[in-house]
């Protein structure tokens, strides 16, 4: 275990790898190496980048790459695409727009499935920031689908989420009220060629204003950027804004900073513990038979679910 | 976290000739048999291949040649492979692959050759039987 | 108007029909039909029979008339193939220049009326053969051209003057037509006279073939110089052959292959409009390029389709006067995808029905596969029965001795109608979604040829469509077929070769063209001139293309799937 830690740390790639590969895979060894590597981990700059699918998420994450290493930054991207709901495989096809940056000794690249379980995501996707963290980049681009709670809970880790729109996109504006306006730090406007982006533009400035009233003085207020990734049109801007981002979460009075990782470690326990539990308690139940047997219980009308929901849980946690 | 091994697999596109018809269809073939999938897109060279699937820790990479460079782009993936310490990695190809050259390849380490018309159910096949998660 | 059926007779024909299906339902209530579903290679479902009630509204004036005349459905010539076969065009190119043009001297010999070339991988994107992008694949599947020195041994002592050359290739279609347009000058032959093809059809690259080196943009502008150029400087050259035959062997069904070509050919069209150009002027130089797949009805009906409707959108959408214009000329290859590698020899029979409804169809140029294709590169005796299939067809069969048989079948013409209908549903929503650059950026047309290739790929695998040799009558014994080894110590002496003529020029003389090259597409001007310059001083193909990638950006393969 130790020769793994001390491999991360120093950065050695098939072993990054295959930790990675472990912590995905729900190998039960890794939360020993997870614990060792933890405080090795927190020097890292993480960014979330997630908007619906066709956005340009990954020619924009593939353009923050090349500036970041311009900037002699290592980077870490993990790029996360959901899972078939018939079949379980998944086609992770985000890495074709970054592949350029195989060959490049600072860049690591992984792609994730959502294989689509309760919490799991968020969990392994967590852990992998971890590892990566450890094994010393400097930043890490996580890139998600922004469509289900899992993956909103994702971007919540991040010091610095981006939601990625595209003009046009009329109703869908209104879906991101819901979830990911809460957790958006900056708006991107990808594509911002295409006729409408000045309609989306005052749409969401709208939007923000209507939300920000409920900040306090001084808050931060994500700003709306227009970009062609593409063409490699306002990236720079981007990533300014984003350290922009990074310097309010610092420097700002009243201890933003670490009130938000306060707020940030709470949220993670949470779900640390919430999905751990799912494990222990969930799994074990359905290995019993247990489960099953409620199931079908409730199904011939024995048992109501509120009493079968007691009978399996309350004996398990000794409440 | 309790999920278990899932077979992952690159799909990559070595060299110059575009023809990825074959290669998107196996792709998606391998997604319906449950397995997961990293495309490359076209126009690899055997070092990025080698070193995106170390940094995606599939179980196998398969390779698809339509222009008669296989024996040089599929040969080198396997070298690359050997020299990183990697050799337990599968690697497999398939199109317009000579029957001559199939002995030759073989013994380079390529583990398996597909030519056209193998149906889909078969590679699936192969794969299921040849390839475990490591 | 010109009605061809009169209303009275569909009674009549309705009542026979009734009896008839009577008494099928009495044959399929014992045996039912051998299958449950009929349908073409593109899943089309096909009806028992036809009859003048699946073309009721046909008017021979509007929709069949006589070829050579609007709207073109029976042929772009009056006289078709009673005043001169199509052009058998066999596509060549192996290994070193100087190997093809032996190849090329056989061919002209065998009685082969116009050259076509094949270039190898890192020729047609753009890389020299030293690059290391090229490890591997220098004159793998075509002829490898690094500079001005392998196109003169490419076509020496070929009577370039008077036979018509055609080379497949297309990011960098610019340099290698500036490369023939020097070589040719350099023996004294003015560009004026020289007759011939590029490809130079980047939106199928983007759309099927992938290809590519800069994004869809600066590429249809630098098209366009090309266009411009051909216009005014050599005019009896196609520089365009707008091709639907890539998008067919990626997976699409005819009626995209169908639509997605004439898009493109809309988009080509409407940027030489905007630089200026007369329609009439650089539209007769337009030339197209089909696919001929397996299904014989489906492809003929898909050629009179093509025409019918390239002949409307230049006449009404770009209004066009001249009747040339109007023409949709086109060169069709026997469809590679539809062969197989097991019982090769099969193929022939295959390529023989395909160049059959290439032929029906009217076409004015044909390449036959050879049975060895989806090995390897043809063998030379594999490409002498292809061109003797050509052959046996035009001089044997007798199909070429009345100009469009097929037309007025009942069946012919409603298929015609069907896909032509279907063809313009999917141009409309391209013109709805901005034109084809827009189109591509959405990734639609690459979706939807996607899509279709898994769902015919699965219709094999399932059984619901034979190949045979493949999924029925498939046999354990291996039929062996002679393959043609291209030379590994080639790569080292085509490098040899063109690190001499590095070593030969004048390098102060190359890097000014280069600058003149790059200010010209800088400056948004004409690029031909200065390309033209640079060759004739042996600047390589790479040397210029990289001037374009650096200007223009590099375009990477968005990976649809």
């Amino acid at each position: 275990m130790n020769e793994v830690v001390e491999k991360v740390v120093a950065g050695d790639v098939r072993t990054v790898a295959r930790l990675i590969r472990d912590i995905d895979d729900g190998v039960p060894e890794v939360r020993e190496i997870l614990k060792a590597l933890y405080p090795h981990t927190g020097n890292a700059y993480v960014i979330g980048i997630t908007g619906a699918p066709g956005v340009g998420k990954s020619t924009l994450v593939d353009q923050m790459v090349t500036h970041l290493r311009k900037r002699d930054k290592t980077v870490g991207v993990l790029a996360v695409d959901p899972t078939s709901p018939f079949s379980g495989g998944a086609i992770l096809g985000d890495r074709v727009r970054m592949q350029r940056h195989s060959m490049d000794q600072g860049v690591f690249i992984r792609s994730l499935a959502t294989r689509g379980h309760f919490g799991g995501l968020t969990q392994s996707t967590r852990s992998a920031i971890d590892v990566l963290d450890a094994m010393g980049k400097d930043y890490i681009l996580v890139e998600t689908v922004g469509v289900g709670q899992d993956e909103v809970d994702v971007v919540k880790s991040a010091h610095t989420t981006v939601v990625v729109v595209i003009p046009g996109m009329g109703d869908d504006i209104q879906a991101i009220k819901a979830g990911i306006l809460e957790v958006a730090d900056i708006f991107v406007i990808n594509k911002a060629d295409r006729e409408g982006t000045d309609k989306t533009l005052s749409d969401l400035r709208l939007m923000i204003d209507m939300d920000h009233k409920k900040y306090e003085e001084g808050s931060w207020k994500p700003p709306i950027l227009k970009t062609q990734a593409v063409f490699d049109k306002g990236v720079k801007e981007l990533l300014e804004e984003i350290e922009k981002h990074g310097k309010h979460l610092i420097e700002s009075t009243g201890g933003l900073h670490v009130r938000r990782k306060k707020e940030k470690v709470r949220d993670e326990l949470v779900e640390m513990v919430k999905s751990r539990l799912y494990e222990e308690v969930v799994n074990r139940l359905i290995l019993t038979g247990e489960f099953d047997r409620a199931v079908e219980s409730i199904v011939e009308g024995k048992l109501d679910p509120y009493t079968a929901c007691d009978d399996l849980v309350i004996p398990k946690l000794d409440l | 976290m309790a999920q278990g091994r899932r077979i992952r697999i690159m799909v990559a596109k070595p060299g110059l000739d575009g023809h990825d018809r074959g290669a998107r269809i196996i792709a998606r073939a391998y997604r319906d048999a449950g397995f997961e999938v990293v495309y490359t897109g076209l126009h690899q060279t055997p070092e990025e291949i080698v070193e995106a699937a170390i940094q995606e820790d599939v179980d196998m990479i398969g390779l698809s040649s339509l222009a008669g460079a296989h024996k040089y782009l599929f040969i080198r993936t396997v070298e690359l492979l050997r020299e990183k310490g990697a050799e337990d990695i599968v690697v497999c190809g398939g199109g317009i692959i000579p029957e001559e050259d199939i002995p030759m390849l073989k013994e380079a380490g390529v583990k398996e050759i597909f030519t056209p018309g193998t149906p889909l159910g078969v590679i699936v096949e192969w794969v299921e039987q040849n390839v475990k998660p490591r | 108007m010109s009605q061809v059926f009169d209303r009275k007779v569909f009674e009549e024909i309705e009542k026979g029909r009734k009896k008839w299906e009577k008494e099928l339902e009495k044959i399929f209530a014992s045996a039912p039909e051998r299958l449950e579903r009929f349908s073409t290679v593109s899943d089309r479902e096909i009806e028992r029979i036809y009859t003048p009630a699946d073309v009721a509204d046909l008017d021979f004036e509007r929709d069949i008339g006589f070829p050579g005349q609007f709207p073109f459905t029976r042929g772009v010539q009056p006289s078709m193939y009673r005043g001169r076969l199509w052009t058998m065009r066999m596509f060549a190119g192996l290994g070193t220049a100087k190997d093809t043009n032996k190849r090329f001297h056989l061919l002209v010999k065998e009685g082969q009326t116009g050259l076509s070339t094949a270039f190898d991988m890192p020729t047609l994107m753009g890389y020299d053969s030293d690059s290391p992008r090229s490890r591997g694949e220098c004159g793998k599947c075509g002829v490898a051209i690094d500079t001005l020195k392998d196109m003169e041994d490419l076509f020496d002592g070929l009577p370039i003057d008077r036979i018509t050359t055609s080379m497949t290739i297309n990011p960098p279609a610019s340099v290698l037509w500036a490369m023939y347009i020097a070589m040719a000058e350099k023996r004294g032959i003015p560009r004026k006279v020289l007759g011939g093809t590029i490809q130079n059809d980047m939106l199928k690259e983007f759309i099927a073939q992938k290809t590519f080196m800069c994004p869809p943009e600066p590429s249809v502008r630098i098209i366009t110089d090309t266009v411009e150029f051909g216009t005014k400087e050599v005019p009896k050259w196609n520089t365009i052959s707008i091709s639907g035959y890539h998008i067919r062997e990626a997976g699409s069904t005819a009626v995209q292959e169908l639509a997605f070509t004439l898009a493109d050919g809309i988009a080509y069209a409407e940027a030489a409009v905007e630089r200026g150009l007369d329609v009439d002027d650089f539209a007769p130089r337009f030339s197209f390029f089909f696919n001929s797949h397996l299904d014989f009805f489906e492809e003929i009906a898909k050629f009179r389709a093509a025409r019918r409707m390239w002949a409307k959108i230049m006449k009404d959408r770009f209004k066009a006067k001249n009747p040339r214009s109007w023409w949709l000329r086109f060169h069709t290859q026997t469809a590679g995808c539809s062969l197989t590698a097991q019982q090769p020899y099969n193929n022939v029979v295959r390529t023989a029905l395909e160049a059959l409804a290439a032929v029906l169809g009217g076409a004015q140029s044909l390449h036959t596969n050879s049975l060895d294709e989806v090995l390897a590169l043809p063998t030379e005796e594999a490409a002498t029965i292809a061109l003797r299939t050509q052959q046996i067809i035009a001089e044997e069969s007798g199909v070429a001795n009345t100009i469009d048989p097929l037309g007025g079948s009942y069946f012919v013409e409603a298929l015609t109608n069907q896909m032509e209908e279907e063809a313009w549903e999917i141009i409309n929503k391209i013109d709805e979604m901005g034109g084809m650059l827009s189109a591509i950026e959405k990734n639609y047309p690459q979706q939807e040829i996607a899509d279709a290739a898994y769902h015919y790929q699965k219709r094999i695998d399932e059984k619901q469509r034979t190949v045979v040799g493949v999924n029925k009558y498939v046999t354990d014994e291996e039929t062996p077929v002679e393959i043609l080894e291209i030379d590994e110590e080639l790569e080292r002496l085509q490098i040899e070769k063109t690190n001499r003529v590095k070593s030969e020029r004048d390098n102060k003389k190359v890097q000014e063209c280069l600058e003149r090259l790059t200010e010209a597409c800088v400056e948004d001007r004409n690029v031909m001139e200065p390309l033209i310059d640079a060759v004739k001083n042996y600047a390589t193909l790479q040397e210029t293309c990289d001037v374009y990638r650096k200007v223009f950006g590099e375009y990477r393969d968005p990976g649809i799937y």
